[in-house]
């Protein structure tokens, strides 16, 4: 193990090194473009002994690493935003042919108006895809969310495409001290690609084909038990990394002070940080609050939602998202997760950090503040209407 | 925690300064930082701002610094009086420039004469690092050193190592 200051696009990459992918293919955007420069510095220097390929949209770095991926070989690629859109086509593809790539999104705003910052539309808006989706808080989580991603992708109950997500800028350009596991335990953690779904000469397949109306909702099924069945492999995959490398993870969520948390503030990603503080300081002042950080959002981990705000008097989802004309993306999840366990309690929505729009303390605070009215509620941060 | 702003041009190494006190700070064992540049379009010349935060436990904001304990300036030319708003109580302004000042709050520093003589370039990015560990006591020589040694191009070390310790002595007398 070794102590290092990183951005989290470089600790994703050294996390992607650890992984040791045959194939490498992306297509350079901000704030994704650190990580395959990193890579590709990795190749070069020899440190990595991987094929990296350099392809000339997004559209071909997913096919060309789900191409690999029917090969057998262990495949990663990273986008954002507009990138993500221009290679949507091949998201549900490389679901359905249960090919497990690996990719990192750096999370960003989608056009129009233009903008190159931090915000969850552009992941959200391919949460039926087919791919599992993780989102990080911070640099440490996003290295282990690396090498985590190829071991859960893989995983013969799996074999599902994995899209880890970090906060634009706020997460990818941020520089912290992070613990890089060294080669030799990251190779006791992660096996070797192993597949029976891949091109062969030996036992040639039918890989890629179609399915009429007769089959179809089979192959959709096996696709969506797929999927469920990362909720056992997160698991498996948590307690075998903590083992070697010592860090642990909680699943598909991390419950902080909610067990007697009367108000529950819902998020995800690098904005958790904040809230966990503000919970602190308010615990001080004896008022009961927590903290719900939703890690995985697919497979959506609706019985640990419910299950840690059982008792709450009130719940907010707070996002980087606005699905228009309606509301939040992860609000509509996480209700349908309360309405599923019969918990009918007030949820608020909170639509904040559009385009990398700063979030402040005093936001997180007034939330909770506005949380005792026990209202529900969708409301825009930080631009003076309600 | 401490908070430590730094102003800059594009070019003159503001975010490098806010990353190597980073990585000096975190040389030391349950460190923690954050070290990040105001994001957006980056052109040589244009003001920019880069943010250091240190602390001994887990940080998580992730906002930009809004009350510093030290702001510090490359370039006098982006001082003005609103500097004063981003301090926090007793909180320091430490600025690069020829001339002199006399408000408790703010400390002087000739970098640009100190970059000359050892850098041979106006670039004064290490040497106002050099000149805040001796005026703050937030980070150590040997740790700035270490710093430099690690992540800045090995050409550029010994002329670097000799100007942060040039500006220690001089903003230590």
């Amino acid at each position: 193990m070794a102590r290092k200051f990183l951005s989290g696009n470089e600790a994703f990459a050294y996390g992607v090194r650890l992984a040791r992918p045959q194939v490498i293919s992306a297509y350079p955007i901000t704030p994704q473009t650190i990580v395959v420069e990193k890579l590709s510095e990795f190749v070069e220097d020899g440190s990595l002994k991987s094929e990296f390929v350099h392809v000339e949209s997004e559209h071909s770095a997913l096919s060309c690493a789900m191409g690999a991926s029917s090969t057998g070989a262990r495949a990663f690629t990273a986008t954002s935003s507009q990138g993500l859109l221009y290679m949507a086509e091949c998201l549900p593809y490389a679901a359905g042919g249960r090919f497990p790539v690996v990719m990192m999104n750096a999370n960003r705003s989608t056009a129009l108006p233009w903008n190159i910052y931090g915000d969850q539309r552009d992941s959200l808006s391919q949460l039926d895809s087919g791919w599992i989706q993780a989102y990080a808080e911070n640099a440490q989580e996003a290295l282990d969310l690396a090498l985590m991603s190829f071991y859960i992708a893989e995983h013969k109950k799996v074999s599902t495409p994995f899209m880890a997500n970090l906060d634009g800028f706020v997460l990818t350009h941020t520089y912290e001290v992070v613990d890089v596991p060294d080669a030799e335990q990251a190779d006791e953690f992660l096996p070797s690609f192993e597949t029976d779904n891949k091109m062969s000469l030996s036992n040639p397949k039918n890989l890629g084909f179609s399915a009429g109306p007769d089959t179809n909702t089979y192959f959709k099924y096996k696709e969506h038990t797929g999927l469920l069945n990362v909720r056992e492999v997160v698991k498996e995959a948590e307690i075998r990394f903590e083992k070697i490398f010592g860090r642990h993870y909680s699943g598909l969520t991390e419950s902080y002070k909610t067990d007697d948390a009367d108000y529950i503030l819902i998020t995800l990603g690098s904005i958790s940080g904040l809230v966990r503080e503000i919970v602190d300081r308010l615990r001080e002042n004896g008022e009961r609050v927590g903290l719900l950080r939703i890690r995985y959002m697919r497979p959506f981990p609706n019985e640990e939602i419910a299950r840690a705000v059982r008792n709450a008097k009130a719940v907010a989802v707070l996002e980087k998202d606005i699905s228009f004309g309606n509301e939040g993306t992860v609000y509509t999840n996480v209700n349908s997760a309360l309405q599923k366990a019969g918990i009918n309690i007030p949820a608020a929505n909170y639509i904040g950090g559009l385009g990398g729009k700063n979030i402040s303390p005093q936001e997180i605070e007034n939330i909770f503040e506005e949380l005792k009215q026990e209202e529900t509620a969708v409301r825009f941060l930080g631009i003076g209407v309600r | 925690m401490k908070e430590i702003i730094w102003h800059g041009r594009g070019g003159q190494g503001a975010f490098t300064a806010a990353r190597l006190l980073g990585e000096a700070y975190s040389l030391r064992d349950n460190t923690f930082v954050l070290a990040f540049p105001s994001f957006g379009p980056e052109r040589r010349g244009a003001p920019i701002r880069a943010f250091t935060k240190l602390d001994e436990k887990p940080i998580g904001n992730r906002s930009e610094i809004s009350k510093a304990d030290y702001s510090i300036f490359l370039d006098d030319t982006l001082f003005s009086k609103q500097a004063y708003d981003e301090l926090r109580p007793h909180g320091k302004i430490l600025l690069n420039t020829k001339k002199k000042i006399d408000i408790d709050s703010v400390i002087t520093i000739d970098g640009d004469s100190i970059a000359e003589k050892y850098l041979g370039l106006p670039i004064t990015n290490t040497i106002l690092l050099g000149a805040l560990a001796a005026v703050s006591g937030i980070i150590t020589l040997d740790a700035l050193t270490e710093a430099v040694k690690q992540s800045m191009p090995p050409r550029l070390h010994e002329k670097n190592i000799a100007a942060v310790r040039a500006a220690y002595e001089e903003a230590g007398k």
